[in-house]
This record gives C-alpha cells, sequence and structure tokens, in this order.
C-alpha cells in the first residue's frame, strides 16, 4: 500500500514534513512551530489562516527557504528545499517591488534571471508582456512603484512571480492591505488567473471569505508558541466560483462558519480578538511584546 | 439666473488669479527677496564692526575694500598671465637668435616661473579637492559596500573606523608629509609631493563619512528586497549591481556630500600648515605677508572658500538628483 503514495508524484508534489521552527531569542529559544505537517499536490491551492503572529509566515518562509526548518524539512518533487529558488516563487505581503525600477523591468529581472538561456531577447519582452496583461497591468508597465496604487503593486508582484514559471506560487497576505473593492476584485482576477494556469500555490490570508473563495483545502492554524495545524478543511464547493451566488449557498455558509468557529472558539485568543484591520494590527504589537 | 452664475464664475476666476500671485508671490519672498534681506543684514552689520575692530595691520576691511581687493586680485593675475607671455616670446626669439648663429644649438625652453596668483591657487585647490576626494570614493564605497553585505567584516573594520574618523588633518599632516617624502622620490616626478602630500590627507579625512553611510545604507536595505534577490538567485555581482547599488545611493550620496565638504575644509588647512599651493597657502602668505591689504586678501580668499564650498555641494546635489531614483532623498 505504502508504493502507491510514495510513488504518484501528484499526490505528494509538495510535502512539508514534520517541521519544527525554533528561533533563538534574548531570552531562550523560542519554539515557533511544532510538527507542522501539510502533504500538497499538484495544481492545488491552499490557504493557510490562524490568528496573527501564529506562524503563518513562518511555514511560508520555510517552504520558500528562506528559513531553515530546526526540525524536518520540505519536499518538492521528492527533493529537498535547503535555500530560496526561483521555482518556488514568493508574493510577498508587501508587494517588494524595487522602487528604482518600473512594473515593467521589475517583472524583467525575473525573467532575465530564470530564462537567461532559454529565451531571445524577444521571447523575454513578449513573456513579459504577457504577465502583466494577466494581471491587467499592461496600460501601467512603465510607471514605477510610487506613480502606481497599492492593488496595482500588487498585481505587478503577482506577475513577477507568475512570470518565473514556479513550481509553487507563495502569497503572504497578498491582498492584505488592500481596500475590500480592490480586493474582491484582486480574488476574481486570481481566480481567473488560477483557471487558466492551474499553479500550486499556498497563501496565507486573515480573511475568511477569501480562504473559503479560493481554496482548494483551507489549513487552520492553532495559536503559537509551538503552533500547529488545528484542523484541515476541504472546500469542494464547484469551479468557476461566483462571490454573489456562493453567498446564498447552504455548502459555502458551512465552511464559513467551520473556519469561524475554528478561529473564534477553539483557538480564541485571550487578548482582544482581531475583528477589525486596526485591532489586528494593536494585537500584532501585544504579541510580539508578550 | 445666468446673471448670478457668471458673477460666480467671475468670482472663481478672481479667486483664482489672486491664489496665482499669492504663490507667486510666496515663492518669490522665499527664494529671492528674504535671502537678499539676510544678504544685506550682514552686510551691513560687517561694514558696521568692522570700523571698530583696530588691528596692528590696520582697520578690519569692510565689505567695500574687500570688493576692491577682488579687482585688485583679479589685475593681478591678468598682469601676472601677460608677463608670462612675454617670457616666452622673450625665450623664443633668443632661441631662434641663438639657432640662427649656431644651427647645432639644442633649443631649450624653459617654464616661466612667475609667483603664482589667487586665481591660479583657486584651480590648483580645486585639483587637488577633486583629486583628493575621487581617491578617496573609489576607495571607501567598494569598502562601505563590502562592509555592509557582510556583518563579520563590519564588525572587524568597525572599531578602526570609528577610531580614525575623528582624526584631524592636522595629524596626519605630519605623516603624510614624512612618508611621500621618504616613499615618492623620482628625478622627473609627474606630479609635486606637495600635490601628493594634500591628496593624501584630504583622502584620509574624507573617506570615514563615506564607508560609514554606505555600509550603513547597504546593511539596512529592507530584508524584503533581499529576500527578492534570493528567491531569484541573482549571482553576487547582478545582486550588488541590481539591488543594493540603487538600494543604497541615497545614503552613498549622502556620504559623498558630508565626505566632499570635509575635503574642502581639511585641503585648505593641509594647504595652509604643509605650504602646498593652493587657497590656505595663499592664506597664510598674505598672514605672513602683514602687508596693509593683507586682511582685505584673506577676507576675500574667505568669502572665495565659503562660495567654492557651496557650489561643491550643489554640484553633488544636482548629481544626486541625476543618479537617484529617490528625489525626495536628493534635496537640501
Ligand atoms: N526571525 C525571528 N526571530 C524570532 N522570532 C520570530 C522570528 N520570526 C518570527 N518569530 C516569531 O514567530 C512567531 C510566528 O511569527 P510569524 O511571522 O510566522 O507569524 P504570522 O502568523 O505570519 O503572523 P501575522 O499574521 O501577523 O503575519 C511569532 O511569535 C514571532 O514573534
Ligand atoms: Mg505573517
Amino acid at each position: 500500500m505504502t508504493i502507491t503514495t510514495t510513488t504518484n508524484p501528484e499526490e505528494h508534489f509538495l510535502k512539508i514534513s514534520h517541521i519544527d521552527m525554533a528561533f533563538p531569542t534574548p531570552s531562550g529559544s523560542f519554539t515557533a512551530l511544532k510538527d507542522v505537517d501539510i502533504q500538497i499536490k499538484k495544481g492545488e491551492f491552499i490557504s493557510l489562516i490562524g490568528h496573527s503572529g501564529c506562524g503563518k509566515s513562518t511555514v511560508l518562509n520555510i517552504v520558500a527557504g528562506i528559513y531553515q526548518a530546526t526540525n524536518g524539512g520540505v519536499l518538492l518533487k521528492n527533493k529537498e528545499v535547503n535555500e530560496p529558488g526561483p521555482e518556488r516563487a514568493v508574493v510577498f505581503q508587501n508587494h517588494s517591488l524595487l522602487p528604482w525600477l518600473t512594473s515593467y523591468q521589475n517583472v524583467e529581472l525575473a525573467v532575465d534571471q530564470v530564462f537567461s538561456k532559454t529565451m531571445s531577447k524577444a521571447e523575454k519582452k513578449e513573456w513579459i508582456e504577457h504577465n502583466l496583461k494577466l494581471v491587467h497591468m499592461d496600460h501601467a508597465m512603465h510607471k514605477r512603484p510610487d506613480e502606481i496604487s497599492g492593488g496595482m503593486k500588487q498585481r505587478v508582484g503577482i506577475a513577477r512571480a507568475l512570470a518565473m514559471q514556479p513550481e509553487v506560487l507563495l502569497m503572504d497576505e497578498p491582498f492584505g492591505a488592500l481596500d475590500a473593492l480592490t480586493r474582491a476584485h484582486m480574488q476574481d482576477s486570481l481566480m481567473e488567473i488560477q483557471k487558466e494556469l492551474n499553479n500550486t500555490v499556498i497563501m496565507i490570508t486573515h480573511d475568511v471569505d477569501e480562504a473559503v473563495l479560493l481554496s482548494d483545502r483551507i489549513v487552520m492554524m492553532t495559536n503559537g508558541p509551538e503552533a500547529t495545524i488545528g484542523e484541515i478543511l476541504d472546500v469542494n464547493l464547484p469551479h468557476p466560483r461566483n462571490r454573489l451566488a456562493l453567498a446564498e449557498d447552504p455548502e459555502y455558509n458551512r465552511l464559513r462558519s467551520a473556519v469561524l468557529k475554528f478561529l473564534y472558539e477553539k483557538q480564541r485568543k485571550v487578548e482582544v480578538i482581531p475583528t477589525t484591520k486596526t485591532n489586528k494590527e494593536d494585537e500584532q504589537k501585544a504579541t510580539s511584546v508578550a | 439666473m445666468s446673471l448670478t452664475t457668471a458673477t460666480i464664475n467671475r468670482l472663481t476666476v478672481n479667486e483664482k488669479m489672486i491664489k496665482i500671485l499669492k504663490d507667486v508671490f510666496s515663492k518669490v519672498t522665499n527664494t529671492l527677496i528674504l535671502p537678499i534681506i539676510g544678504i544685506a543684514i550682514f552686510v551691513a552689520l560687517w561694514s558696521i564692526t568692522a570700523k571698530s575692530i583696530h588691528t596692528s595691520l590696520g582697520e578690519f576691511p569692510g565689505p567695500n575694500v574687500v570688493v576692491k581687493q577682488f579687482s585688485v586680485l583679479y589685475d593681478e593675475h591678468i598682469a601676472e598671465r601677460q608677463k608670462a607671455v612675454a617670457f616666452y616670446v622673450r625665450q623664443d626669439i633668443r632661441n631662434a637668435k641663438k639657432l640662427e648663429k649656431n644651427p647645432d644649438y639644442v633649443v631649450k625652453i624653459r617654464a616661466y616661473t612667475g609667483k603664482e596668483t589667487f586665481v591660479d591657487q583657486i584651480f590648483t585647490s580645486l585639483i587637488t579637492v577633486t583629486s583628493g576626494f575621487l581617491v578617496a570614493a573609489f576607495i571607501a564605497i567598494p569598502l562601505g559596500i563590502w562592509m555592509g553585505l557582510s556583518a563579520k567584516l563590519n564588525s572587524a573594520l568597525n572599531p578602526i573606523v570609528q577610531i580614525f574618523k575623528p582624526v584631524s588633518p592636522l595629524a596626519w599632516l605630519p605623516l603624510v608629509t614624512m612618508i611621500v617624502s621618504a616613499l615618492y622620490v623620482s628625478d622627473d616626478p609627474l606630479v609635486s609631493k606637495s600635490f601628493i602630500t594634500s591628496l593624501i590627507t584630504v583622502s584620509l579625512c574624507s573617506l570615514w563619512p563615506m564607508v560609514i553611510n554606505t555600509s550603513i545604507g547597504v546593511s539596512s536595505i529592507n530584508s524584503d528586497l533581499l529576500n527578492v534577490s534570493k528567491v531569484l538567485r541573482l549571482p553576487t555581482l547582478t545582486h550588488i549591481r541590481k539591488i543594493v547599488l540603487p538600494a543604497s545611493i541615497p545614503m552613498i550620496f549622502t556620504g559623498m556630500r558630508l565626505s566632499f565638504s570635509v575635503a574642502w575644509m581639511v585641503l585648505i588647512a593641509a594647504e595652509m600648515l604643509a605650504q602646498n599651493p593652493g587657497l590656505g597657502k595663499f592664506v597664510w602668505d598674505e598672514f605672513q605677508n602683514g602687508s596693509s591689504d593683507s586682511l582685505a586678501r584673506i577676507m576675500a580668499a574667505v568669502l572665495v572658500i565659503g562660495f567654492i564650498g557651496f557650489l561643491l555641494d550643489r554640484i553633488m546635489l544636482m548629481l544626486q538628483q541625476k543618479v537617484s531614483w529617490d528625489k525626495s532623498s536628493a534635496s537640501v
């Protein structure tokens, strides 16, 4: 029986295998993660949800190779991940565009690096423009980050990640800093892109609706320290998903309340429960002090 | 109805006009009128206090005396130039005559060795400060980048930087002079020893602000940008060229501007003390002369030194605005 599970690459495309993460701090070692274990299929869209400070970014950074797990490890196509690389593209929480480059040049930096040998100049140009078009940013590709809005910057960040043709796309609260309308628009764009490219995605979010709307599975994390996976929720809603239609859908509402229950009953924080954006930030401070 | 809208429109047009006039007015006041008033008050105070200061070389020069001295200095420069031309003409005639008498005569051309004028000294100083600054920049910026990239190197070199940073040029000068005399021996030197001494002293003192600012700029690059570079696996040189340099350009320029003003101050002191040609030597010579014009000539030199320092900073600022992507960092 074990033979089938280990040889099927679809099933075990990305394996986050029993990772622990301890940070050295002035007051001794701080165990942020304990035995986090997820198997991800190719083409699967996973959301990581959990209270602020529980260790979501840490998980993502370990998969990206930016952090090294103290125990356990990450396997991508049965190869151990131990450094960052373009096959695991990251969309950072605050877009992280290089402010001195235009949108086009930001994507170009990635394309030049990843396809330096395999693409001609003309092909690269076409590929850069194609990816910017995918996120509807082709009209402002020669503008610099300080000349475009927050949502547009985030879209360029996504275009840059997509342009690397990654095997796994890692997104750390990609829409966290956006207003509700822009956020909805970006989620629709992402679903559209996902339909076309069928990427393997791990996305961190604080937003329950976003998690249910976009994911195939929702991974819910317990509070830290020694955070681990609390529950995993399968989302079997048919694609394409429409936010208006779903609002009435009983299955959608069941899933939604399951996540809410996990977050606000089972993993209820001792501190102020984050209900709004500002509270969330306050609470982040409180946890980092504590 | 139409009448009221018309009046409203006219009102707003008038208001707009008034607003534009106000803007223009405040701009003119800030950039022109206020500075002129400031300078006028300064000149007035100067001429009043100058009259009541009596030195062994006579009354302290007021603004009008100094202005006169400027034209004297310029006339002296022109006169010296004419003398030089005359010297070469005489030499040519002499050589031609000698050749006429003896066709085998090997022509000797001697350079004119007249006294350096004020204008010559200005140029000497400018060349020295620029060379010293460039030498310092060529060492400091790569070193600063390296220190910013490597925390280990930074910890290793930081104490040295911190100790040498506050050292005055006057302390370096004797050492540099002795070392240059010992090491720079050549029968036909390309540049004079005194030039090398000033240059090294200037470099030694202007090195540190650039090293410190560059390394701080590099080590404080946003970690997200560094992560972008890691995810892309940029090779070290590309990483420096595409991420590190542009990200730290504002800090590098801050260091360069600081260094250039340090370099200019140091140069004047070095020239004065070491008798290296330049504006500093001009000031010292005048002080030693002790003629009745000396104070006015020194005061003229002071104004020129200040003005050149200001111009140099402006040039650096313009350069920064050209090179830097972050226009807001390139302000006064
Ligand atoms: N480099 C580090 N050194 C020490 N402790 C760290 C480090 N990075 C994270 N931590 C700690 O690990 C825990 C998890 O942090 P992490 O950033 O992964 O949380 P998060 O779930 O992403 O939070 P948020 O939703 O607010 O982004 C926190 O308690 C944090 O203080
Ligand atoms: Mg986070």
